[in-house]
Formats: structure tokens, sequence, C-alpha cells
């Protein structure tokens, strides 16, 4: 039992390092929370149920733009009856989820899919309008 | 039953000719145009007319600005869905040694001209550009253009723009409601499909001061440009080519 000390402090050492990103993210604040998104307003009613656009919300934009770019079908109806423009821009980010930075950016950063090729070309309106507010007095007016 | 082979053979012929009959008669009994395309919109330009406005580039710029076009500094890396060019230019069978003085040099507003025979769409080798049904447009699907530029040799009058160089940072302004294109991508005049869509005329129809740019349906009798295009001689952009080009000009 001479070694004891050598092994209780290797193995206190071993069980330090292995824990250390617990303790890393513990000092930083960071948790296994999911990301703080904002949500829209409760009494808005997206084109499909909340857990259905968690997990496949790409689907149903390549559903729409597929529709909307090849068969000329702008008007979608949802599964609660309602009837949507079918448009990133125009409908989800201008009517519900104006904040993109806080919804679409904070979960895509958290989950690590990083920023999808949909915005090379499509706009987000608010900060679009923002940065270039003279060019918008007679673009804008668009139903 | 026993069958020798030249029963058998006769036997198969036989069906495969009655099938094919079938086939036939359902296609040679087939209408010829298509009947789903209950549109076929088009336009008819008063050269003239546009004229009167001399240095007048509003349709351009309504066109660029809805539309986000880009203007890059380098004359190479332009993009453009409408604008002007010389008569003799953009009809090079017209102009003759003695073509009328007053034509010459004269610019001429060309963008799309939406044939019914689109080289364009023969050549693309992934559908990202095709020509609707319903209406006869020209249409693109950026998110589907490879960028392998075939469009753009294709086209006999010059229409499609290839973006060189990312787009973005060369926009005069934002339209937020239409999207940009990416580098790598070709553009063109889409007619002003999503306008359309709501009921408005294209974007350069509106901001004409002369009204020089008539645009309409050439399948209802009674429209602007079917009126326009009993009553007055029109050209279009090299006819002989056979693309059936759908921008009238009166000259």
């Amino acid at each position: 039992m001479r070694d004891q000390p050598i092994i209780f402090a290797g193995l206190a050492l071993f069980l330090g390092l292995i824990t250390f990103p617990f303790w890393f993210n513990l000092a930083r604040g960071q948790t296994a929370r999911g990301p703080d998104i904002q949500r829209p307003g409760a009494q808005l009613q997206c084109a499909a149920p909340t857990d259905y656009m968690r997990t496949s919300h790409m689907e149903l934009l390549i559903q729409w733009r597929d529709q909307v770019v090849r068969r000329n079908l702008r008007r979608v109806t949802a599964f609660n009856g309602k009837v949507f423009t079918a448009s990133l821009t125009n409908t989800c980010l201008a009517q519900c989820h104006t904040n993109k930075a806080q919804f679409c950016d904070r979960c895509h950063n958290y989950s690590g899919v990083g920023t999808p090729y949909c915005w090379d070309c499509h706009n987000e309106p608010r900060a679009a309008r923002a940065s270039l507010a003279p060019a918008f007095t007679d673009l804008g007016s668009q139903p | 039953m026993s069958t020798d082979r030249r029963a058998f053979l006769t036997l198969a012929g036989g069906c495969a000719l009655a099938l094919a009959g079938r086939a036939a008669r359902q296609a040679l009994a087939a209408p010829q145009s298509s009947p789903a395309q209950s549109r076929r919109w088009a336009m008819v330009i008063d050269a003239q007319k546009c004229l009167q406005q001399e240095g007048c580039r509003k349709c351009v710029q309504a066109c660029h600005q809805a539309h986000n076009v880009p203007a890059p500094a380098e004359p190479r890396h332009e993009v453009k869905w409408i604008w002007k060019e010389a008569f003799e230019h953009a009809f090079p069978s017209e102009a003759g040694e003695h073509l009328r003085e007053s034509l010459r040099g004269n610019p001429v507003l060309v963008f799309c001209n939406h044939c019914d025979q689109p080289p364009c769409v023969r050549v693309c080798p992934t559908q990202a550009t095709w020509k609707r049904a319903e209406d006869g447009l020209v249409m693109m699907d950026w998110h589907r253009c490879i960028g392998c530029r075939y469009c753009v040799a294709a086209c006999p009058y010059g229409s499609r723009s290839f973006n060189w160089v990312d787009p973005r940072p060369h926009l005069a302004s934002l339209n937020a409601e239409y999207p940009t294109r990416t580098k790598g991508v070709v553009e063109k005049c889409t007619f002003c499909e999503e306008r359309l869509e709501q009921g408005r005329p294209p974007a350069c129809v509106e901001a004409c001061p002369k009204k020089a740019l008539v645009f309409g349906d050439l399948r209802d009798p009674a429209s602007e440009v079917r009126r326009l295009l009993r009553a007055r001689y029109t050209l279009r952009r090299k006819p002989e080519l056979g693309t059936q080009p759908q921008i009238y000009y009166i000259v």
C-alpha cells in the first residue's frame, strides 16, 4: 500500500479531467437548456402544428417553394383551414416571426446547423428595411 | 393445343399493332395546342412614343429596383433584365444601308421575348427555365439553376445575364419582398409574374410615363394588345430564327 497517495492523486486528477467539460460549462454559466427563442404571440396560428414545424419546417418550406415556383400555386390551406400566401419573407417573417435573429438563428446556432443558404437570396423584411429605409417609399406596399 | 412459331409471331405482332394503333389514334385526335393555356401574355411597344421621352429610364429603374437587379461597376459583370439597344442592333435584319435615318441609332427597349419556341428552355439541362403552360411565360427557377450558361449562349436576344459576382453588394436599393440572386445563377425578365399573380401589370408598363408599353392577353380578342396588333404594323426581333418572340414593336 506504499503507492496509495499516488493512486488516489492520479484518480482525482483523472476524474477532474474527465469531468472538465461539465465544470467548464458550469463556470461559463451554460446549461443544457434549449435556446431561448422569441416566439410569436399565442394568438397567431402557424401553417402547421408546432411539433411538425420544429422538426420539419424545412420540408414545408421546400414544398411551398416547389408549389409557388414550379406550379404557380401561392395559396396554401393550413391544417387548421387557415389560408396562407406561401412565402418565407412575406408571410412567415413579415407576419409572425418578425425577428429572424431571435427565432431562426438562435435555434439554428444552438443545434449547430448554421445558416441555411435560403438567406443567400431571400431577405429578412425588417432588417432590410431598417438598413435601407429610403428605398422603401413605394416598394414596400405589396399585400 | 399446340402453337407453331409462325402462328405465335403473327398473334404477337397483331397485338402489338393493335396497341400501337390505339395510342396513335389518341395522339392524333388530341388537339394541337394545349387546352390548358388559357392566356398568352404579350407586349406591344410603341417605339415612337418611347422616343418622345428622351433619355427616360423609368421602366428600367422600376424593373431593376423591383427585382433587385444588381449594377456591378465592371461592364463585363453587367446584369440586366430590360435595357435600351440601338435599333440596328435590336433588328439586325432590318438594318440595311438605306435604313430610314430616323430609325438608325434610336434606342429601342429590349428584354426577354417570352418566345413561343424558347431556345433557352431547350438547352437547359436542369429544367431551371421552362415555358409555363398556362400563360406562355418563360419562367426561371433560381433554386435549380446550376449556372452552366447554356441558356445565355442559346438566347439570340442577349436577354439573359449571369451573376459573375455576388449581386448583393451591388444593389442600389433592396426590395426585401423580392429575393436577390446569388453568384453563379442566370437571371432574366420574368414578365413580373409575381405582380401578374396580384392582378397588376409588369413594373415597366406601370412606370412608363408615355404608356408606350402595352401589356395584355393575346388569347383575348378584345385586349389592347390584340387591338394594336390589328391596327398597326409591328415588327418582332429576329423572327427568321423561328423562336416566335411575343414582344411586338411599332416602329
